[in-house]
């Protein structure tokens, strides 16, 4: 059985919401406030409403495509930024980059639409972090397995959504210890490999309870 | 005595097993580093409203994780209950004369009540304009206060609320139901949502016979499409508009309304509200104008459950806490697209919103044509309530909260 000496700490997350100071009725107004609001609410309204809208595995992706989808009635724009994958990025300055990329390119080439008003404003808010330990520690598999069985939602998706950003790396804690503590590199990619657009967080749990359960049999 | 005694204890074992035992546990990781540490909540009744409503089931289950919180409710005369009243009004908007007087009133009663309340706690949380000038009183121990506005003040009536923006700007922190009822502030401002409790008589399971029977006594046919709006008899929530969406829907599908809401004995404005809508019933058999009484939570309950589509065609609106309600239970929405709502129903995933009278009656159409569509958006909306807006969730935000301040972010 392998055993890492080193061993994986479950942690707990919660937010607060915090309200910014910009909001925007156009687009145009859209591309400024994100042109200039803080990481923190980039963070809430992509990785964070990720993990407090798991349930939506159905063309719900980020806050900024369901506005530019229900209130400015821009599907095509809508289209463009829901299918940014928050996976492809280890940073937020780079998820900022493309996300007004994708808007400013959309403004210069439909003009007539960057100024319409749309039904209802946009409010840049940002997330506040307070993080936890949540009492729980692994370090065997079995202990892993236990540990992830008995998370709540918040914990999972700090360890397998929101881990992708502290890490900077691109991949998810349970497969960064079951790679770099276990040696379980299959297992990790497979872990990693798990959709979590199209996935809830409990769906996407059961997964890696499957995936350690094979690996276990056969391990 | 001011504290108000909460005799009921509701079981954090209860919630595990609607929620999971996972969440349960978060609760008590998030209480373990805030147990021994005091937590006060001030509003200004005990009875009656949403506040005291949330409170009365937010405070036991704070006791269940071994928090030290105390509830005081400040007391005031009929003058001062007058002038908070006017101040309400104003806030949302209404016309207002500003009356010296009234500041004067307001000021001596926050002043009476700032010398008999202990106002010690670690944590002090004012709960609406009411007691906002007990800020006065904070002790120079290095407490944390902050102000939770549940009232839309995107348009408040500017005299009354530079009088009261001069308090609010002294606390640590406020928090309100919606961005959009946001102030310019030099504090930090956080998104804090109303709850509601699964375990409540307003959203626990219900017997079908219940349902049945309550249908019967209304004289409400269970076999046919029910249309229901839950709200007070009040212009805001647009009851008369509800009568004209469903006039549309009812061209093309068979069906009932079911109007149902206090507020119209004890309102003068309720009862004229009434009789406005029932003039636009127009004795319309199929419409069904339920005057509940104030309290009457397994009613409320039996209706939503009933429900083939429930509406909440508000024309302002702090926080629909009957759209929770009709989410939790699974009901497929369709609301306006104003105040907190679409926060709730997240058009096309949890419900559809809608902007007018024939917005109402299309979407309306559209569901009673797609139950299948209706049914997701009542699965969806069930999980956005139990992840977002259930009395767990409120007690999380707290807790984060007093975390998040004494960890000085």
């Amino acid at each position: 059985m392998n055993t890492e000496e080193r061993p994986f700490e479950f942690f707990t997350v919660s937010y607060l919401t915090r309200i910014g100071n910009q909001s925007a009725g156009t687009l145009t107004e859209f591309l400024s406030g994100m042109q200039h609001c803080s990481d923190a609410s980039i963070f809430h309204h992509t990785y964070q409403t990720l993990g407090s809208h798991h349930f939506l595995t159905e063309g719900f992706s980020n806050d900024f495509a369901q506005w530019a989808h229900a209130d400015a009635n821009r599907e095509d724009l809508a289209e463009q930024l829901a299918t940014l994958d928050v996976r492809d990025y280890v940073s937020i300055a780079a998820l900022r980059g493309d996300l007004c990329r994708v808007v400013g390119d959309y403004c210069a080439s439909h003009p007539e639409f960057s100024r319409q008003t749309a039904l209802e404003r946009f409010y840049f808010c940002e997330s506040v972090e307070v993080t936890l330990p949540f009492g729980r520690t692994a370090r065997t598999l079995e202990e892993f397995r236990d540990g992830i069985v008995h998370l709540s939602h918040a914990s999972f998706y700090f360890h397998f959504i929101s881990s992708r950003l502290r890490l900077q790396l691109q991949t998810n804690d349970f497969s960064h210890w079951l790679a770099d503590g276990l040696g379980l590199n299959t297992l990790a990619d497979n872990v990693n490999h798990i959709d979590i657009y199209t996935n809830t967080l409990d769906s996407a749990r059961e997964k890696v309870l499957r995936l350690i359960d094979r690996e276990r049999r056969i391990g | 005595m001011s504290e108000v005694a909460i005799a009921t204890r509701i079981p954090l074992e209860d919630y595990a097993a609607l929620l999971g035992e996972g969440e349960i546990d978060e609760l008590r990781v998030l209480a373990k580093p805030l147990r021994g540490r005091s937590i006060e909540m001030i509003n200004s009744t005990a009875v009656g409203g949403g506040v005291a409503e949330i409170l009365t089931r937010l405070l036991p289950l704070a006791e269940e994780l071994d928090l030290n919180v105390r509830w005081d409710v400040m007391t005031g005369g009929d003058d001062f209950y007058g002038v908070t009243k006017s101040f309400h009004n104003a806030l949302h908007g209404a016309p207002y004369h500003a009356d010296p007087k009234d500041f004067e009133i307001f000021l001596a009663c926050n002043e009476r009540n700032r010398a008999r309340l202990p106002l010690d706690a670690e944590f002090v949380i004012i709960h609406d304009p009411q007691p906002v000038a007990l800020i006065d009183g904070r002790k120079k121990n290095g407490n944390h206060w902050a102000w939770r506005c549940h009232i839309d003040l995107s348009h408040p009536h500017r005299a009354v609320w530079d009088f009261l923006e001069k308090f609010v700007a002294r606390y640590d922190a406020a928090m309100f139901s919606s961005p959009e009822f946001s102030r310019e502030l030099p504090i930090p401002q956080y998104l804090f949502y109303p709850a509601i409790d699964p375990l409540s008589e307003k959203n626990r399971d219900l017997d079908g016979k219940f349902i049945v029977q309550t249908l019967a006594h209304y004289q409400i046919d269970p076999h046919r499409t029910i249309l229901t709006q839950i709200s007070r008899f009040d212009r805001l929530k647009d009851p008369v508009g509800v009568i004209r969406a469903y006039r549309i829907v009812k061209r093309y599908f068979d069906c009932q309304l079911v109007l149902a809401g206090g507020g119209a004995s004890d309102d003068p404005e309720g009862a004229v509200v009434l009789k406005e809508v029932l003039r636009e019933a127009d004795g319309d058999p199929d419409i069904h104008v339920i005057e509940l009484p104030a309290w009457a939570p397994l009613e409320v309950n039996a209706l939503q459950r009933a429900s083939t589509v429930v509406i909440q065609k508000s024309l302002r609106e702090g926080f629909g806490l009957t759209v929770s309600e009709a989410l939790w239970k699974k009901k497929p929405v369709v609301a306006s697209a104003v105040g907190g709502i679409p926060v709730q129903v997240i058009h096309k995933h949890t419900g559809l919103l809608a902007h007018s009278v024939e917005g109402t009656a299309y979407q309306i159409r559209f569901l009673l044509s797609h139950p299948e569509i209706a049914a997701k958006l009542g699965e969806h909306g069930h999980q956005h309530v139990k992840e977002n807006f259930l009395i767990t969730q409120k007690l999380k935000r707290y807790m984060t909260l007093f975390l998040a301040m004494s960890r000085g972010k």
